[in-house]
């Protein structure tokens, strides 16, 4: 009779987060000669359905880092709300110390691997840039930096475009340009991805910035688009 | 033997309005041997006589290295002082992992006068029979030199004095602290080195096996001078002429 008992608790619903819900796609990030630049698009899915068109999933973390989110939206926001008060800690100790974006991958990775060794991830690839750092945390806590990163169907498409065409030179220009190209690419072929974007940049001098979403031009006149299979014959898909 | 009813619970009033026990524990700080501490722009120097129970004993450790960028100077239960510095070292330790970066010292200091302070108010405990000199230097703010105290209080000084005699070094170091700012590390430890000899009891003299003195700073990892790494510093002070000027008669003040 009481193992009967015993079973009724162990079969309680699972309070741990399996799969996410819903969900953002890449994010992309890249050094240039002066800063440095993160891009996403606005989109956020709930599953295969584009559900929420004006979901910014880029973000300032205090006055000079930048956090981007791919994965469970939720997740992300309940990550903002730590990283803020954080940051209402430190201006109350009004010590002089501040958290820099270095600090924030370091504290961002502590968690994210806490979580999933608890077996209860938060759902999320980060992308944390300062005005000379790029890095990125992703569900289970790894970490690494580089000159360009991109999460989510970004490493397969974005990643090819990024290794051929960047620069530590870049202009400011030159990088928005790039990221741009990156993301129609991203737009063409990730179905969970959207034209509707937003940029944003970090510099010594003019710390955090992300500009308000906005729509790229597309070109469906490639003739893959623009015919079943490429207008080639035979099965072999499109 | 009912000479005082109100310094047997450390959370009990006196009708004067003190924690008796609190002050008993301020005392164990002032018998515990001297330590100074001083700070330049770049640098943070502290220093500590320290003592042997008899002459076929070592000499106790007075300074503690918390981290690459920050060091102690206890005067006090040294046993107490020891289980701080494991807390600090943890306490920095556990900020690397978390943050990548050294623990900012302000922070810490204030983490370390709260666990003080906490005793002062709990019926179960008693306080911690050490003051502490906190030597550090952040890369955001530059050198720092805390004190803490037994009663929860904490204070930041350009330059100070704890322990027995401390009141010599403090004179000294009220006379001289003007012109710390730009000192090199080698005048600030001479200014260390001076301030203690007025520390040392009866006829005793400062010798490299009773001083003891570490630096810290920028680009500059927390380091230890004892025995013959203090040497070249005593020799300099001997060609001095030995003891400060202005420090040692006042010694009678205490």
């Amino acid at each position: 009779m009481a193992s009967l008992h015993l079973n009724a608790a162990t079969t309680a619903p699972s309070q741990h987060t399996k799969y996410p819900i819903v969900t953002g796609t890449s994010v992309l990030g890249l050094r240039y000669d002066g800063g440095v630049m993160v891009a996403a698009d606005t989109l956020c899915s709930y599953g295969s359905m584009a559900k929420y068109k004006d979901a910014r999933r880029i973000r300032t973390v205090g006055p000079a880092t930048l956090l981007g989110a791919s994965g469970e939206y939720s997740d992300f926001q309940s990550i903002m709300d730590m990283l803020e008060g954080m940051e209402q800690q430190n201006d109350n100790f009004d010590d002089g110390h501040s958290t820099d974006a270095q600090q924030t991958h370091s504290y961002l990775r502590a968690v994210m691997y806490q979580r999933r060794s608890k077996m209860n991830p938060l759902w999320n690839d980060l992308v944390v840039a300062g005005p000379n750092f790029l890095g990125l945390v992703d569900k289970i806590g790894t970490t690494y930096t580089d000159n360009f990163i991109a999460t989510g169907f970004g490493s397969y498409l974005a990643i090819p475009i990024l290794r051929k065409k960047w620069r530590p030179t870049m202009s400011e220009g030159e990088a928005r340009g790039l990221l741009e190209d990156c993301l129609k690419v991203l737009f063409y072929r990730d179905c969970r991805a959207l034209n509707r974007i937003q940029i944003a940049k970090v510099t010594e001098e003019g710390g955090a910035v992300v500009s308000e979403p906005y729509e790229i031009e597309t070109d469906w006149s490639a003739a893959s688009f623009a015919t079943t299979k490429g207008g080639l014959e035979g099965d072999g898909g499109w | 033997m009912h000479r005082n009813m109100y310094d047997t619970d450390v959370t009990v009033w006196s009708p004067e309005g003190r924690l008796l026990q609190v002050e008993y524990a301020m005392e164990s700080v002032k018998q515990g041997s001297a330590c100074v501490g001083l700070r330049s722009s770049n640098y943070a120097v502290i220093g500590a006589l320290k003592r042997s129970v008899n002459e076929m004993a070592s000499h106790q450790k007075k300074i503690m290295e918390i981290d690459h960028h920050m060091g102690v100077a206890i005067a006090g239960l040294t046993a107490d002082a020891r289980s701080l510095a494991k807390w600090m070292r943890n306490e920095c330790l556990n900020h690397k992992y978390v943050y990548g970066q050294p623990m900012p010292s302000k922070r810490l200091c204030d983490d370390l006068a709260d666990k003080h302070q906490r005793t002062t108010q709990t019926y179960v405990r008693r306080p911690y029979g050490v003051g502490l000199l906190v030597a550090a230097y952040d890369e955001a703010t530059g050198p720092h030199l805390f004190q803490t105290c037994p009663s929860g209080n904490i204070y930041e000084y350009y330059a100070t004095a704890i322990g027995a005699r401390s009141q010599s070094a403090k004179t000294y170091l009220e006379k001289h602290y003007e012109t710390f700012p730009e000192s090199e590390k080698d005048d600030l430890i001479m200014h260390a080195l001076r301030s203690l000899t007025g520390c040392v009891q009866g006829d005793g003299e400062l010798t490299k096996e009773n001083g003891s003195i570490a630096i810290v700073g920028k680009d500059q990892k927390f380091i230890l001078i004892e025995n013959d790494d203090l040497t070249q510093y005593l020799d300099r002070l001997e060609v001095e002429g030995g003891a400060a000027e202005g420090g040692d008669g006042d010694a009678m003040q205490e």
